[in-house]
């Protein structure tokens, strides 16, 4: 894209970015790439949204940025994704270590068959070898973190599965978050659950935006609107545009992003 | 521009700005009328202004109504969001443009008695040309999104601010010269005002058809006229 050249020198590169993405191809395999050249900064303590039609490469991305897609042997990436400057593509980054510094939450409510409790304390004896009672400590403040404890404070050792849809994604937040981690990548957090959930989902993004780095990708045009400091606009694999997101809500300096979110695309 | 997968959100929108040119010609045929009134001393035409006036209130409702319905239905963002605002601002510029015809038709009829009015008539007479002109070219502006139109009216307000203060002075000389003078010069001096008013009006449609189109504002601080204001 021509204008992506000085608005790299203008978002890309500051100071406060908590993660940088640079030259980011990504290969799901075959030659054809479906990251082209990205080039991004999430700013600590901010919201970023990914907007973009389906098959874009948000999701995809989000997914580069806690190396997910190493599960899958044929995917590969090229370019860099920096945390705290350095490098997480680089082969001899740890990945439970890189995991447990960059959370995810994924489309579809997926807690363990397990307690409440378990829940999340399973995360936390992995990584961590706490006595029962800093365990209960650590548990709660993670589904106070994400407001859930007043509802199940009651009922921690009932199933996970026996939750709300709603309160089933908070939980996952609530298993993401206790592991302390400094960036949340969100994966359309909210398209499985209604309004009110929704609102609380997003209410719980802008509190936990005071402590963690957060990028959420959405389908939501208006959830994005609602929810993040920038918005990053994708579209076939490459970024559009990259902006603040009032800009890109009132006055997008692309064609296409406007196009996009005023619903006239194609 | 290319339409929204939503068609019905286009029909909409061609509503709302049919709505606004509607209005345009309302207010434009109002103003210039008003002062064509008020130098024939025209009654019947002063009154048959005042009687118009009435479609431009209801007309500006329905806009904001519309725009509300269309906000709270369509969630519009950039650039349709930008026209919907627009459309709600100059709606109400227009509909004050109208009072301020109106207000001058109604001092016609109270003037229409006084058999000495001033020569400050061919400066009132003027700036209401000025005014007309700034109102039509806005429209204009508008209806084609010609940001550069819009921002040629911009600048232009100051000559109508410029013609102002010689009316002023014009009327106040006359007012000194004969007591007697001071009942129709202050009407005189009312015109003159809505006049300016009106010019102003089209300068503000001209800063939201620029915020329209280039989603930027313009400046806070307005051209100013040579001459200081009195």
């Amino acid at each position: 894209m021509n204008d992506m050249s000085g608005m790299d020198a203008n978002l890309s590169v500051r100071d406060d970015a908590k993660v940088a993405v640079k030259n980011l191809h990504f290969y799901y395999g075959g030659a054809k790439p479906s990251l082209k050249n990205i080039n991004m900064t999430l700013r600590t303590n901010q919201v970023t949204a990914f907007i973009g039609p389906s098959g874009c490469g948000k999701s995809t991305l989000l997914r580069v940025l806690n190396r997910m897609y190493d599960l899958y042997p044929n995917q590969r990436a090229e370019g860099e994704v920096l945390l705290d400057g350095e490098n997480i593509l680089s082969p001899q980054q740890d990945l439970n270590l890189l995991r447990a510094r960059i959370g995810m939450v994924f489309q579809k409510p997926t807690p363990f068959p397990m307690t409440i409790y378990d829940n999340i304390a399973f995360g936390l004896r992995l990584y961590e070898n706490l006595r029962k009672s800093e365990l209960d400590d650590r548990v709660e403040k993670a589904l106070r973190g994400a407001a859930l404890w007043e509802e199940v404070k009651d009922k921690l050792g009932a199933s996970g599965l026996s939750l709300s849809g709603g309160q089933q994604q908070r939980l996952c937040i609530a298993r993401t978050v206790a592991i302390k981690p400094e960036v949340i990548l969100f994966d359309e957090p909210c398209s499985a659950l209604d309004p009110i959930s929704t609102a609380k989902v997003e209410e719980l993004i802008d509190e936990l935006s005071e402590s963690y780095t957060i990028a959420i990708v959405t389908h939501n045009m208006q959830q994005a609107a609602r929810v993040s400091d920038m918005t990053a606009f994708m579209y076939l694999g490459e970024l559009v545009e990259f902006d603040e997101t009032t800009k890109m809500f009132t006055a997008p300096a692309q064609q296409r992003t406007q196009d996009y979110i005023t619903g006239r695309f194609g | 521009m290319t339409d929204h997968t939503v068609r019905a959100f286009d029909r909409e929108l061609e509503l709302l700005g049919r709505r606004i040119a509607d209005m345009g010609g309302i207010a434009e045929k109002m103003l210039s009328e008003s002062i064509e009134a008020l130098m024939r001393l025209d009654v019947d035409g002063a009154k048959a202004i005042i009687a118009t006036d009435i479609r431009l209130d209801i007309l500006q409702r329905e806009v904001e109504e519309e725009a509300v319905r269309i906000i709270a239905r369509r969630q519009p963002v950039s650039i349709d969001l930008r026209e919907i605002v627009g459309t709600m601002r100059i709606s109400g510029d227009l509909e004050r443009v109208g009072d301020l015809a109106k207000n001058i038709a109604k001092r016609t009829v109270a003037l229409a008695t006084d058999q000495r009015l001033p020569r400050a008539m061919i400066g009132l007479r003027h700036m209401g040309e000025l005014a007309a002109i700034q109102l039509k070219d806005v429209l204009d502006a508008y209806g084609q999104r010609d940001v550069e139109r819009a921002d040629a009216v911009w600048r232009r307000d100051a000559e109508i601010d410029a013609l102002e203060d010689s009316v002023f002075r014009d009327l106040l000389t006359f007012m000194m010269e004969d007591p007697r003078n001071i009942s129709s010069c202050t009407h005189l001096l009312f015109c003159s005002k809505n006049v300016e008013r009106a010019g102003d009006h089209a300068t503000n449609i001209a800063e939201t058809v620029h915020y329209i189109v280039t989603g930027e504002t313009l400046p806070v601080d307005r051209p100013k006229s040579m001459f200081g204001r009195h």
